[in-house]
């Protein structure tokens, strides 16, 4: 067989957009008594926090000989000792101490990424500094609110990014993947509807007068210890730019008014899921599931978490195969279905995003790993 | 943060326009274009006489988002080390080889407030800077110290654009700036980035070490072109290695001792590391010492220097008697 040329034009292996907040770690991963190392979009973190508190990233190589500053220690108040010749930095990633000479070198510094602690998360930006700017953080306000309960884990994904996306925005496959929890044939028979707009997609389906799946009946009785019955399914799945889908799912008792808008009889959780790409083919999935009933149940809490984690590996498997399956394939294309309407507006928007920052497919610049500017004068 | 791998390429001139007295500003257009951030500057290959080629630090007066047209701004001084001479002969259409940009001065985003001082050509830096805070609407200052308005570039852009938050300290109106009146009227949060010649950048230094001020707040980033003095011909001799040379204005003395066969050790050439440093043994006249990498304590016994950058002088007064240094080599 010779592919010669090709009528699709998805791409196999995307990047990622440097100017967005990514996830680089849980708050509670990270903290005053050491460094934590990770790498987000390319970039290798040492993560920690001041004394009183405050998040710290700088890139972990020292500016010396770049040895590794996550392997060093914590000193004072907010200063990271290099493991190596003990060269020490400011949480400004500015040079406090070095061996040998009475004088600091005017260049010893090494970047400090803006960072925030929200939701839970902190998110690091890793682009051009001046464009950073905390409103743009994505909407995961369930995972911090008193209206909602609920954990979460840490995949470590061994593929691009974008599969995860492709994974989360269209959830037919779960019909397949998932057939022993939440999948059933509903889902590929129900019509789904997508929009977008800016930098957020939303795809919405709705499956009315079914029979729930074992994972949704289990939390119906979690509510309605004698239920028994049909149920007005939906799956709303909201993007939001660079790397974030939040799936708005549940079940209601049938006919009881879920699709207009009263949910009251039914149960409502949150899939919030956020993913950092670490390098081309591997990231950080992070996610959590919230639900708004039963709020002091930590019972309920672990055994949600614990059951999305098992739906989870099965996802996870599917992506770490897939991913093996492109690179052995080298030759051939991806081909799109109608299903992927959400995930291909996903792509269009993190191709935009690329593309202003020089780095898109057509770009000179192309996988070089360098920030848009805003330093525009004419010269 | 030398956080990219240098590497050169081919550039175009695109125009030459002297924009002050003594100032030419030169747009080129790389080969390989990339965005360009505040306080960068290139590598510049310059010819010197006798068909030699040295490099040269330029910092980026204003680039196009794109990064495909970059402008540096060169500075004629009477101690030229021969760079910009070839610099200022540059025509639209000559070709040279530069770096990418490279970043060695950044500018940090989130201080509460921002005093920039700019002197003489060093205003070609701070200028990225000013403008990238104007945009962020941060609390800023920027002084900009000449010696008299037609020597300093882009004096009346920098009026219009940032209005009384520009200073301007014109030495020919108004004498000589306080340096500590400067810093004493910054916020105690502020950060102060500055560029100019090395008397300026040291009496700030000493006047924002004086008040106590934290060190890493205070930014700069040196070429190691400018001194106490005036560059002038000294001799250089090294007893231990029966070598005798002397040192032209327009060389370093790290330059004349590799010409003269001595086996040198250096990375930066910018007077930084302190890798050129020499033992001095013996000397006629005074050190200029440029660089940055001894403190006030080790350059007074003038025991050693940074040959990259430092340079000797002659004694007040004693035009016809050449400064001579005695030295030792690693």
């Amino acid at each position: 067989m010779t592919v010669e040329a090709s009528s699709t034009h998805t791409a196999k292996l995307l990047t990622y957009p440097l100017n967005a907040w990514y996830v680089a770690a849980w708050e509670h991963e990270v903290t005053a008594k050491g460094l934590l190392a990770r790498t987000v979009a390319g970039r290798p973190l040492a993560l920690y926090r001041t004394a009183d508190g405050r998040p710290v990233a700088l890139a972990d190589a020292c500016w010396h000989r770049l040895a590794p500053l996550s392997q060093g220690k914590l000193v004072g108040k907010d200063e990271v000792q290099c493991p190596y010749h003990g060269l020490r930095y400011n949480s400004a990633g500015r040079c406090t101490g070095m061996p040998a000479q009475e004088t600091i070198n005017p260049s010893a510094v090494v970047p400090s990424f803006p960072i925030v602690e929200r939701y839970r998360y902190l998110w690091v930006w890793l682009g051009e500094p001046t464009l950073a700017d905390p409103a743009e953080i994505p909407d995961m306000h369930q995972l911090a609110s008193d209206e909602w309960a609920g954990d979460g884990e840490t995949i470590y994904a061994p593929c691009n990014y974008q599969l995860v996306l492709d994974n989360l925005m269209d959830l037919t496959h779960e019909e397949f993947v998932h057939s022993s929890s939440i999948g059933q044939e509903e889902l590929s028979e129900a019509e789904f509807h997508t929009t977008h707009d800016g930098n957020s997609v939303t795809v919405t389906r709705w499956m009315l007068g079914i029979d729930p799946p074992p994972f949704w009946l289990k939390n119906m009785r979690d509510k309605y210890p004698d239920f028994e019955g049909k149920v007005d399914r939906w799956q709303i799945i909201h993007y939001y730019y660079p790397s974030t889908i939040c799936l708005d799912v549940g079940v209601a008792k049938a006919g009881t008014g879920a699709p207009e808008g009263d949910r009251s009889q039914g149960v409502n959780g949150y899939v919030m899921n956020t993913i950092s790409p670490e390098r081309d083919r591997s990231c950080h999935y992070y996610w959590a599931f919230m639900r708004n009933y039963r709020l002091d149940s930590q019972l309920i809490t672990t055994q949600l978490r614990n059951g999305v984690h098992g739906v989870f590996s099965e996802d996870e498997a599917m992506l770490k195969a897939q991913q093996e399956t492109i690179d052995a394939n080298p030759d051939y294309e991806f081909y799109s279905l109608n299903i992927d309407a959400g995930g291909m507006w996903v792509r269009r928007i993190l191709e935009i995003a690329l593309e202003a920052e020089g780095r898109g497919a057509a770009s000179p610049a192309h996988g070089v790993a360098v920030p848009k500017t805003t330093a525009t004068q004419e010269p | 943060m030398a956080d990219k791998h240098v590497e050169w390429q081919d550039a175009t001139v695109i125009e030459s326009v002297d924009i002050a007295t003594g100032v030419t500003r030169v747009v080129i257009e790389p080969a390989r274009p990339v965005p360009s951030r505040p306080g960068e500057h290139l590598d510049v290959l310059v010819r010197l006489d006798n068909d030699r080629t040295d490099e040269r630090s330029y910092s980026i007066a204003g680039a196009s988002p794109d990064g495909r047209r970059l402008a540096i701004s060169v500075s004629l001084r009477p101690d030229s080390r021969g760079g910009s001479d070839y610099m200022r002969a540059l025509r639209a259409g000559d070709r040279l080889r530069i770096t990418q940009p490279l970043q060695d001065f950044p500018l940090r985003v989130g201080a509460e407030s921002y005093v920039l001082v700019a002197g003489g050509i060093g205003i070609t830096a701070i200028r990225g800077m000013a403008s990238s805070l104007r945009r962020l609407g941060a609390d800023y200052a920027l002084h900009y110290v000449g010696s008299s308005r037609d020597r300093m570039a882009y004096l009346k852009e920098l009026e219009q654009a940032h209005g009384d938050r520009l200073i301007a300290h014109v030495t020919s109106e108004s004498g000589r700036m306080s340096v500590d009146a400067l810093v004493d009227a910054a916020p105690s949060s502020a950060e102060l980035y500055m560029c100019g010649p090395i008397r300026l950048m040291e009496a700030l230094k000493r006047s924002w070490e004086r008040g106590g001020r934290d060190v890493t707040a205070l930014r700069y980033e040196t070429f190691g072109s400018s001194g106490w003095f005036d560059a002038e011909a000294f001799r250089v001799e090294v007893p231990r290695l029966g070598v005798t040379v002397d040192v032209r204005p327009s060389e370093s003395m790290l330059e004349a001792l590799e010409r003269a066969g001595v086996e040198m050790m250096y990375d930066c050439r910018r007077g930084e590391c302190g890798l050129c440093e020499v033992d001095i043994l013996g000397l006629e006249g005074r050190v200029d010492h440029r660089d940055v990498f001894y403190s006030e304590r080790q350059k007074a016994p003038n025991s050693k220097m940074c040959c990259c950058v430092s340079r000797v002088v002659s004694e007040d007064g004693s035009e016809d008697r050449q400064g001579l240094v005695r030295i030792n080599v690693s």
